[in-house]
């Protein structure tokens, strides 16, 4: 007979792949339902299309690899890819669209490279950034928020003008759709118009695009539950709004007709989503304490200086997949000193 | 290697060996110049024609060369025939000259053509070294225009759009299309498409190639590569 050791700790958590991701997407949940209070239905649709596309994809991956499916389809990961990718897709987008993307993020991101933990980039950015790179007009047909909104659609509207592109009786995209907040104040910014003049506009609240900084907020409540939870670490999503605010600010101070103030960044855009969502993926940010401090502060950088001399509206998605090809770099010169050894961990 | 198996040499050029896609050679056009399928014809052709004409010469001169020098000596070889390529490419398909630019006079430092000079036309006489070269030209070819066909399809929705570039008028409507309202996936079109369609056709060859030896795993054990070749 054969007597099991076991190693210290001795106190046993109940912690699984699948109870992980049932977090994350239990802290996106607020978020997505303020997505959906100001941008309709269509957010909703999004969600359950590409819901669907992602497990159909992943079952049918782990049945080409002869894996057993079940086990793999229930980690709820492949689900959690398709949320975070349908929050950050246009209410309206065209559903093949949805299902490209998706397809593309579970087969081509994830699956391929060996599935859950093998994937060097975060499936969801990457499929934001194929869908934006190829279909720019469709990914930048935004709706205004709702208390912008002149022809709120219902759930049946919506769904026609996702799946057929059949707009409603007596409407046309132009009266339909708004530029982003953030789309908004770089273009206008970029006809040299004044700051002070752009806040003039009744697009903006406080610090962001109204209706935005709600979502922005929800978001951050989302983090921090994520943050007491110990899903994740502090490290990534301090350091990059740290670094995203300091050096916003830095330029707002040398030119405060030119640079939108510190706050506008963290509250427009993907900012908040993608400091406690995307950036703290566990499988392709760093691993060290000290590698995620210098991650994190890099993509707030790369976010910056992308928005703001850039040709894309938003830069979250880029940042990411760019210092996601940096992390493993990142993690080999920042690796702690193991117990007993001189100097750091690393021959 | 007295006794050369043409059927070998042609098999290995086309599929086992190919240069772009198991040696993985000659990336740098086949990545920048493969958005549609006629522009991977064209250069892919101008690269064979290259690749049989300097393997023939490499290989005749192959006993008057010193090794010491013989690396020179394939460069400006193939750099003569590229310039005359890309002379009369200028000379009789002007308009696929201009489309393919820099990359017909950057034939030459492909790295399949000397890689090819140096490995086989070097060491085999005139015939086996010809059908080499047009073998691993055809094969590198095949690989061209399938992605290119890959990119032009999901990009734009055609193939074979600007036939008549290279067969003259009458392939003016050669071409095929998927309808005006296709939106085509930019992404295909632009540099990350060319990767992301090489990793893929890579993959398909080496998905086909495992089945196949899965499905005869007895015989590839029973004669190992080292035995087949040149025994005699």
């Amino acid at each position: 007979m054969r007597f099991s050791t076991i190693t210290s700790p001795h106190s046993a958590r109940p912690n699984s792949v699948s109870r992980t991701m049932l977090l994350v997407i239990l802290a996106l949940l607020p978020g997505a339902a303020a997505m959906i209070w100001y941008f309709g239905w269509g957010v909703l649709i999004n969600m359950i299309l590409a819901s669907v596309t992602a497990v159909a994809c992943e079952a049918l991956a782990v049945r080409l690899r002869n894996r057993p499916v079940l086990p793999v389809i229930s980690d709820f990961s492949a689900v959690l890819t398709a949320l975070l990718l349908a929050v950050a897709l246009p209410p309206l987008l065209p559903w093949w669209l949805t299902v490209i993307g998706v397809a593309f993020a579970i087969l081509m991101v994830k699956q391929i490279y060996g599935g859950l933990g093998y994937n060097p980039f975060n499936p969801a950015m990457a499929a934001y950034v194929l869908l934006l790179v190829s279909y720019p007009v469709q990914m930048t047909t935004w709706l205004p928020p709702e208390m912008l909104n002149e022809h709120p659609l219902t759930l049946l509207q919506s769904a026609s003008v996702i799946f057929t592109g059949a707009l409603p009786a007596g409407l046309s995209w132009d009266a339909l759709t708004m530029a982003t907040p953030l789309d908004a104040m770089f273009t206008q910014l970029d006809q040299s118009r004044m700051l002070s003049e752009i806040l003039a506009q009744p697009l903006w609240g406080d610090f962001g695009g109204r209706g935005w900084e709600w979502v922005g907020n929800w978001y951050l409540l989302g983090g921090l539950f994520l943050l007491y939870k110990r899903v994740i670490s502090w490290h990534i999503p301090v350091s990059m709004l740290g670094s995203l605010l300091v050096i916003a600010m830095l330029f707002h101070f040398l030119d405060q007709e030119a640079y939108p103030f510190g706050m506008f960044h963290i509250f427009t855009g993907g900012t908040l989503l993608g400091a406690f969502f995307i950036a703290t993926d566990p499988v392709s940010a760093c691993t060290t304490r000290k590698g995620q401090l210098v991650y994190g502060a890099c993509i707030g950088l790369l976010v910056f200086i992308i928005r703001t001399w850039g040709g894309y509206p938003d830069a979250v998605a880029f940042a990411v997949l760019l210092m996601n090809m940096a992390a493993p770099t990142i993690d080999y010169y920042t690796q702690p000193r193991a117990f007993g050894h001189q100097g750091a961990g690393r021959d | 290697m007295s006794e050369t198996s043409y059927g070998r040499l042609i098999r290995d050029g086309l599929w086992s060996n190919n240069q772009a896609l198991v040696a993985l050679l000659g990336l740098c056009p086949l990545l920048a110049v493969t958005n549609t399928a006629i522009n991977g014809l064209g250069l892919g052709i101008a690269t064979t024609a290259v690749l049989v004409l300097s393997n023939a010469t490499v290989s005749l001169i192959r006993n008057l060369v010193r090794p010491e020098v013989r690396l020179p000596v394939f460069v400006i070889v193939i750099a003569s025939f590229v310039t005359a390529v890309e002379l009369s490419m200028n000379a009789w398909f002007h308009d696929l000259y201009k489309v393919l630019g820099i990359f017909i006079p950057l034939i030459v430092t492909n790295c399949a053509i000397i890689g090819r000079a140096e490995a086989f036309a070097s060491k085999n006489h005139l015939l086996p070294a010809i059908v080499d070269g047009l073998s691993m030209g055809l094969g590198f070819t095949c690989a061209l225009v399938a992605l290119g066909a890959m990119r032009e399809l999901l990009g734009m929705g055609t193939l074979f759009s600007q036939a008549d570039l290279m067969f003259g008028a009458i392939a003016a409507d050669w071409s095929f299309s998927l309808g005006a309202n296709f939106q085509g996936m930019l992404l295909a079109i632009l540099p990350p498409g060319a990767f992301l369609g090489m990793g893929l056709m890579i993959a398909l060859k080496n998905i086909i190639d495992g089945r196949q030896r899965k499905a005869q795993p007895a015989k590839a054990e029973a004669a190992p590569a080292g035995l087949e070749s040149g025994a005699t």
